[in-house]
């Protein structure tokens, strides 16, 4: 009884949000930890690409910002079931905080890889399963994001996003198997949990990036999800507090 | 430990220079201005709020004295 007393106290804006405040510098402290020892990892130790040379390097990022935009658009998704079934307020404003973020790591995503496409491939662009379904995926990102912003009653704007949402996460088992089930220019999986095809500090560097790239989202989702909480809840007595004990 | 030789070495990427240090560029150039943008956000929405509620109870204080 007590455990969901908790659950339901965390999920209210006016508990979560001290609590997001207290965790963002740990977020960002970490994202820099981790990024500086994956950097000096991957950029300085890491030896060359038998096959690709140097160019392998943007890995380093290519791979963690792909990782982001697609565990991203899942965690908004997550989020807009729970706010459907059960109608949080908290719900659509974390979907709400993370769509940025999950857009530019898309964005980063295909930037990375049109920069590696080049000299590896030739081509900065291919129509191709793996690159066009990560360019649905960054545009899933940009519709949801007009969506709700087109729609005046948050409500309605959270429950239409939530949908496209929840409409659009087909696409997330799509890009992930994509090298496997279509033919396609794009190298399968470098990591694998039986066997990897990596040298281990080039690994440990990626694995290290990934870390960077994970607490940066988050550190950025929650202080984006702390000013929609504000904004959100301007009439209840929490934030009139919050507002008046800031004042500087 | 170090892998290169030169700081040229570093720079060169083996050829791969553009390729890298434009995936790399355009990367920290993103992770600068989010955050940048997000507190700039924060900062403005937080002063319009104060504004709205300093209103409100003006508004609030000139109805109890009529």
């Amino acid at each position: 009884m007590t455990d969901r007393f908790n659950l339901y106290r965390f999920a209210s804006p006016a508990t979560f949000y001290p609590l997001a405040g207290r965790m963002i510098p740990w977020f960002i402290a970490a994202s820099i930890a981790f990024g500086l020892a994956g950097l000096w990892l991957g950029m300085l130790v890491a030896p060359t690409d038998f096959q690709q040379g140097e160019g392998y390097r943007i890995i380093f990022i290519h791979v963690p910002a792909s990782w982001m935009s697609m565990f991203i658009y899942l965690v908004m998704a997550f989020w807009a079931a729970i706010g459907l079934a059960f109608n949080t307020r908290l719900s659509g404003m974390m979907a709400q905080a993370l769509a940025p973020t999950g857009a530019l790591m898309a964005f980063l995503s295909l930037w990375t890889g049109a920069l590696w496409g080049k000299p590896m491939w030739g081509t900065w662009w291919v129509w191709d399963a793996r690159l066009t379904s990560e360019l649905i995926l960054l545009f899933l990102y940009i519709g949801y994001m007009a969506l709700t912003a087109a729609i005046d009653d948050v409500r309605r704007a959270d429950k239409a996003g939530g949908l496209l949402l929840l409409v659009g996460v087909v696409n997330i088992p799509i890009i992930y198997f994509s090298v496997q089930w279509w033919n396609t220019l794009h190298q399968g999986s470098s990591v694998n949990l039986t066997k990897s095809s990596m040298a281990v500090t080039m690994l440990w560097g990626m694995l290290l990036m990934a870390l960077c790239f994970w607490m940066y989202s988050i550190a950025v989702a929650l202080a984006r999800a702390r000013t929609i909480m504000l904004e959100r809840e301007r009439h209840t007595d929490w934030v009139k507090a919050e507002l008046a004990g800031e004042q500087k | 430990m170090i892998y290169w030789n030169s700081f040229g070495d570093f720079i060169a990427m083996g050829g791969y220079g553009l390729y890298v240090w434009g995936s790399f560029g355009v990367t920290a150039l993103i992770m600068a201005v989010e955050p940048i943008l997000v507190a700039r956000h924060r900062k403005s929405t937080i002063a319009r709020l104060r504004r709205q509620l300093r209103a409100d109870a003006r508004v609030e204080n000139r109805s109890t004295e009529q």
